[in-house]
Parts: structure tokens; C-alpha cells; sequence
């Protein structure tokens, strides 16, 4: 008896108890499902946020206040919180100018809330400021208007870029641009509009509104700087300038402050979100190694329950071999078929799931979950088929 | 009727000079079941000669159908030797056994054993599978053997849409589909009315007129005078051997019992 005649046999037994087939496939499904749905949440927000980084340029250093190198050691025992008394000032900012000259660009950030007014219009946003060369560092395409220059930078003035968000909210179908919108109780004038960026893990970087650094401390009453972000102008000499930073900060701050290259950031950042999608697939590999229990399951009772058939046809003729290949391969078309099936279930789900979540489908998560889930029926599949071949005509034929 | 034991070879008869194609050489089986030693059979020797129709009778327990299962080779003995057409298959690997029990030898069983769920046709196909035979000429052999025991038009049902003798009659048409030249048969009568047992009683002699040999496994002395010959067992032992002098031609008693029901087929 050849292969096709094997399949033939098989497929005629899973169609003849199709609720049975179609349940044991169900674990597979699932579990196959999920392996390629988590990876691909993973990987695809990985990506978006490695994407957003690397969007940045990779010529980026970005200062924070408080020692995140030395874990626990040193002025950041008790963690960052201990460390937060001495922040970053415009003093710094210029400091780090004056001394990186020509080499680098030196942006001085605020970041904070706010709730922006027009009319009887609310929208809370986050607030990002910057001097006149923020958009070096931020993200930005205009849909209209233009970025706050140096002047306005210097004399604090009350002027604003919307994010898309707030510009739908408050101005819907409107340029937003010339027009007055009341921040925590101060009227900026809007110069500018942000193209939409779509959502993140962080945050909403499209629910955002900008303005100039020294705008945004006298409205939010405080003369410190959040972080501070440079841009080399070679990036070949990014370690370079990261020393010169780490040395013109070093006499104020002591060791109470980290400067992380574009690099560094991106590769902890992988790791974390590799670490967590290696996670993810391997929750999701529990539920595969589950489903294909339940393949054993149903294989060990479809032999018993079938040991009678065995015995026919054992009697007639049938092999060692032909019973083997007979349930093997029952085994194997229900994890297969059921893999198939999972695989463009996680797929069509990793599409759907794009509006809420970045996913990405990758290859390999497919490639994983489908050879799994063969090896799972060939693995399950060929202890009970192994014992279906093995009886002894007479034995099976006797069988109750 | 008279019941008379001749031991083999006295009588002189045409099955004699026929060549043996089946034969049990101080055959012994011995059974575990829970630790308890059961000694089904106790030394057999017997021979099933070429083209005769051989009832093995006894009663139940005395190790009929064992002997059955050896000479048919779906077990082996303890002890002894089962040869078929003078070849040894004791020391034979179940795979080659299987390709014997595929070629040679057709099965009828009293419980039908035909696979459920599964319709006439492919049941009766089953054996031509593992022949290795190929589907076109597999489906033209199955309908042949359903025809040929009256069942062309039942080729589509399943066997439970099937009476008990169909059933019968689909069992056999799967045992002769190989063209095997002997069929060995085990109470294939026990779950039939006795309509349906002559019938089936009629198409194993019709069948051995066409020169197939054929063995009956029965308990019942009526079935056994369907047959040329008679081995008697009892207690795992041969106890008489005899040949039928008044023998019973099942298709006289279908007659018989077509004229009881006032022709009804």
C-alpha cells in the first residue's frame, strides 16, 4: 500500500468523526493562532519603536538628571527619585552650547500636561518644549504653519504648534493657524500644525502640543529643564561629544546625571522588547504544547476505540507499517491542517489588530508555529499509532 | 444420523490424493489470562487438503476457533508447526504473515467485522488495498465480488444499513475478492436466522465447486453437514475425523424454504 492510499484511509476516518477532529484541531489552532498574533505584537511595536528612534537620527545624545549607569551605586542609591533633587537648568543647556560650539546642537526640553481651551472646547495634551531647533529633534512634518524661531525662543513668547490630535479636537475641519487657544488659563496664538503620527506604546505623540522652552517654564512656574537633548553634526564623533558633555556637566552634577547615546538607548530598548516577545511566543508555545497533547489524547482513544478496525484489517492483509502510516499520518493532517488554520487565524487577527496595536507578521514566527505544530502530530501522533500497529490480529479482533 | 469417527486416512476417498495446502503439526496453545494457565489446545495435528470443504466441530471452549486462528495465521501456536502449501509460517514476521492472510486466505467471521461507517463497496475493497491493487481496478473487483453474492445493488450502503445475512454475504464477497484459494470461516451462521445461514451455507458450497477451499469453524452438527469432512475437538484435542456421507446441499434447502414462503425471494 503506497502513501496516497494511507492519506486516503486517514482523511476518510477524521471525516467520518468530524466534530472530534475539528475540537482536537481547535487546540492547535489556538495555539498556533497566538504564537503568530504575539509575535507579532511583539515585534511589530518593537519596530515602531525602534522605527521612532532611529527616525531621530543616530547622531542623538540625550542627558538625563540622576544616575541611571552605576545601578544603585553611588548618589543614585534609593533609585532615580533620589537623585531628582538637582535638575538640568537653561544655564546647562547654555553652558553645553558654549562648549560644544559648532559641534553639536543643544536643545533644552520641558516636557509636562496641559489642558488647552478654545471655546467652550477642552483637550488635555502633553506639552513638549524646545528651543527655535526642536524640530532637529522632534519628529515633525508641518500640514501648515511654521516652527517658533529664535526670537520667540528668547522673549517666551505665547505661541504654540498643535499636534494633530488637538488640532481635530479643537479646530475640526479648520486651520488652526493664527487662531487663540487658552493653555491652563494663558491665550497662546497657534503658528503652526503637526502631521498625524499614529499611536505608540509611550504614549500618543499625535495628543501633543509645542512651544518654546522658556514659554513653557513660565507657565509651568519653574526654571528647570527636563532633559537635555544634543544632535552632533558629525555623527562619527558621537563619542566624542558625549565625553565633552559628561565633562561640562560633571563639576556641577558630580555623577548624578547620564547621558545615553541615540545607540545605547536603541539597545536596551531591543533587548527589553526582544526579551518580551521571546516571552510572548513562549506563552504562546505552552498553549501549542497543550494543543498537541490533546492530539495524543484523541490519537491514544481513537486506537483503542478502533482496535476492532485494527483487527479487520490486520486480518486482511494490512502491515505494521500500513496501520503506522494510517494513524501517523491522521495525526499529523489533523495538527497540520489545524496549524494552517491558526496561521491565517493570527493573521488575519495581527491585521485587525493594526488600528489598536502595531503588529507585524514576521516570517519566522510562521515559519516556527507551522513547523511546530507538524512536529507536534508527528510527535503525539506516533506513540499511539506505534501501539495501534503493534496488536496482534487476534488480540484486536477480539477486542470489545 | 450417525456419527461415526474414522481416523484420516482410513477412508478412501478423492481428498486424499489431494495435495495438503493447510496443516497443524502437534500444535499447541497455551493462554495467560490473569496468571491462570489455559491450555486451549493440546497438541492438534490436522490437514486441510486441497479443494475439500472441512468442518472443524466442537463445542464451545474446546479450542475450535483457536485452531482456526492458527491455521488462518492470525496467531501463533506455542508449540508446533502451521504450514501452509507446505511452506512453514511458525518462525514467519508478521508483515509476511499479513501478505499470506492478503493473498491466500479469505476470512468470514460470526461477528461480520466489517468496518462501520464504511460503505459496502470500500469494505469489500479493503483487502485490494493492502494488495496493493490499483483504485479503477479495486472498485471494478469490489463490485464483481458484491455482484457475485447478490449484492450489486447495495454497493453504496453501510453495514448498518444492511441486514445481518448482507452483512454476511459483504464479508464474504471481501474474503473472495483476493481470489484466495482457501476461506476459512468461523460460526459465520451464529448470528443469522436460519434463512439467512442457508443462504450463507449456499454460497460456501457454491464457492467450493468452483474448487476453493473452504474451512468452517461451527459448534452446530447441522452446519457441520454442509461439509465433506468433519474434524471433531474437544478439550483442545482432535477426538474424531470423518467424512459426511449424507451431506446437506444448502441450495435444496433454500428450495425448501422458497417453497414454505410460497416463492418469496
Amino acid at each position: 500500500m503506497n502513501l496516497v492510499e494511507s492519506f486516503r484511509i486517514a482523511l476518510k476516518a477524521l471525516t467520518s468523526n468530524k466534530v472530534r477532529a475539528s475540537l482536537t484541531m481547535l487546540g492547535v489552532i489556538i495555539g498556533v493562532a497566538a504564537v503568530i498574533l504575539l509575535v507579532a505584537i511583539g515585534s511589530g511595536v518593537q519596530q515602531e519603536i525602534t522605527g521612532q528612534i532611529e527616525g531621530l537620527g543616530s547622531n542623538l545624545l540625550f542627558a538625563f538628571p540622576g544616575d541611571y549607569s552605576s545601578g544603585g551605586g553611588g548618589s543614585g542609591a534609593g533609585g532615580p527619585g533620589a537623585s531628582l533633587n538637582k535638575r538640568f537648568t537653561n544655564d546647562d543647556a547654555t553652558l553645553l552650547q558654549r562648549r560644544l560650539g559648532s559641534d553639536a546642537i543643544v536643545v533644552p526640553v520641558v516636557q509636562g500636561a496641559v489642558t488647552l481651551k478654545v471655546g467652550n472646547r477642552q483637550q488635555k495634551a502633553t506639552l513638549a518644549a524646545a528651543n527655535e531647533e526642536g524640530d532637529q529633534v522632534f519628529n515633525a512634518d508641518y500640514v501648515v504653519g511654521r516652527h517658533y524661531n529664535r526670537s520667540e525662543y528668547a522673549t517666551a513668547a505665547r505661541v504654540l504648534m498643535l499636534g494633530a490630535t488637538p488640532s481635530k479636537e479643537l479646530f475640526p475641519g479648520q486651520n488652526p493657524v493664527g487662531r487663540t487657544v487658552n493653555v491652563d488659563g494663558e491665550r497662546f496664538t497657534v503658528i503652526g500644525q503637526l502631521a498625524e503620527q499614529g499611536g505608540t506604546l509611550s504614549g500618543d505623540s499625535d495628543n501633543q502640543v509645542y512651544m518654546p522652552t522658556t514659554t513653557a517654564q513660565r507657565l509651568l512656574g519653574t526654571k528647570e529643564l527636563s532633559t537635555i537633548i544634543m544632535k552632533a553634526n558629525d555623527p562619527e564623533r558621537i563619542d566624542q561629544v558625549k565625553a565633552r558633555v559628561e565633562q561640562t556637566l560633571r563639576p556641577r552634577f558630580g555623577s548624578d546625571f547620564t547621558v545615553f547615546t541615540q545607540e545605547q538607548t536603541l539597545g536596551i530598548l531591543s533587548s527589553l522588547l526582544g526579551t518580551l516577545t521571546v516571552m510572548l511566543a513562549g506563552i504562546a508555545g505552552i498553549s501549542l504544547l497543550v494543543g498537541g497533547i490533546g492530539i495524543m489524547n484523541i490519537m491514544l482513544v481513537s486506537v483503542s476505540e478502533r482496535t476492532r478496525e485494527i483487527g479487520i484489517r490486520k486480518a486482511v492483509g494490512a502491515r505494521t507499517y500500513d496501520i503506522l502510516s494510517q494513524f501517523v499520518i491522521e495525526a499529523v493532517v489533523l495538527s497540520v491542517a489545524g496549524g494552517v488554520i491558526g496561521i491565517a487565524i493570527g493573521w488575519l487577527g495581527a491585521a485587525g489588530l493594526t488600528k489598536w496595536v502595531p503588529t507585524e507578521v514576521t516570517w519566522w514566527a510562521v515559519a516556527l508555529a507551522f513547523t511546530f505544530s507538524a512536529a507536534v502530530g508527528i510527535f503525539f501522533g506516533v506513540y499511539p499509532a506505534w501501539k495501534a500497529s503493534r496488536l496482534d490480529p487476534i488480540e484486536a479482533l477480539r477486542y470489545e | 444420523m450417525t456419527q461415526e469417527a474414522r481416523p484420516t486416512g482410513t477412508g478412501a476417498d478423492a481428498g486424499r490424493d489431494s495435495r495438503v495446502v493447510l496443516e497443524a503439526i502437534d500444535v499447541v496453545k497455551t493462554y495467560y489470562l490473569d496468571e491462570v494457565e489455559v491450555r486451549a489446545l493440546c497438541g492438534v495435528t490436522m490437514q486441510v487438503r486441497e479443494g475439500e470443504m472441512l468442518a472443524i466441530m466442537g463445542p464451545s471452549g474446546s479450542g475450535k476457533s483457536t485452531l482456526m486462528h492458527l491455521i488462518g495465521l492470525l496467531d501463533r501456536p506455542t508449540e508446533g508447526t502451521i504450514t501452509v502449501e507446505g511452506d512453514d509460517v511458525s518462525e514467519m514476521e508478521q508483515n509476511d504473515l499479513a501478505a499470506v492472510r492478503n493473498k491466500r486466505i479469505g476470512f468470514v467471521f460470526q461477528a461480520f467485522n466489517l468496518l462501520s461507517r464504511t460503505s459496502a463497496a470500500a469494505n469489500v475493497e479493503l483487502p485490494l488495498i493492502y494488495a496493493g491493487v490499483p483504485a479503477a481496478e479495486r472498485v471494478r473487483r469490489a463490485r464483481e465480488a458484491l455482484e457475485r453474492v447478490g449484492l450489486g445493488e447495495r454497493l453504496g450502503h453501510m453495514p448498518n444499513q444492511l441486514s445481518g445475512g448482507q452483512q454476511q454475504r459483504v464479508a464474504i464477497a471481501r474474503a473472495l475478492v483476493t481470489e484466495p484459494s482457501i476461506v476459512l470461516a468461523d460460526e459465520p451462521t451464529g448470528n443469522l436466522d436460519s434463512r439467512s445461514g442457508v443462504e450463507v451455507m449456499a454460497f460456501l458450497q457454491e464457492l467450493n465447486t468452483h474448487g476453493i477451499t473452504i474451512v468452517l469453524v461451527t459448534h452446530d452438527l447441522n452446519v457441520a453437514r454442509h461439509a465433506q469432512r468433519v474434524v471433531e475437538i474437544k478439550d483442545g484435542r482432535v477426538v474424531a475425523d470423518w467424512e459426511v456421507e449424507d451431506r446437506i446441499d444448502a441450495a435444496a434447502e433454500l428450495e425448501a424454504f422458497r417453497r414454505e414462503n410460497g416463492g418469496a425471494s
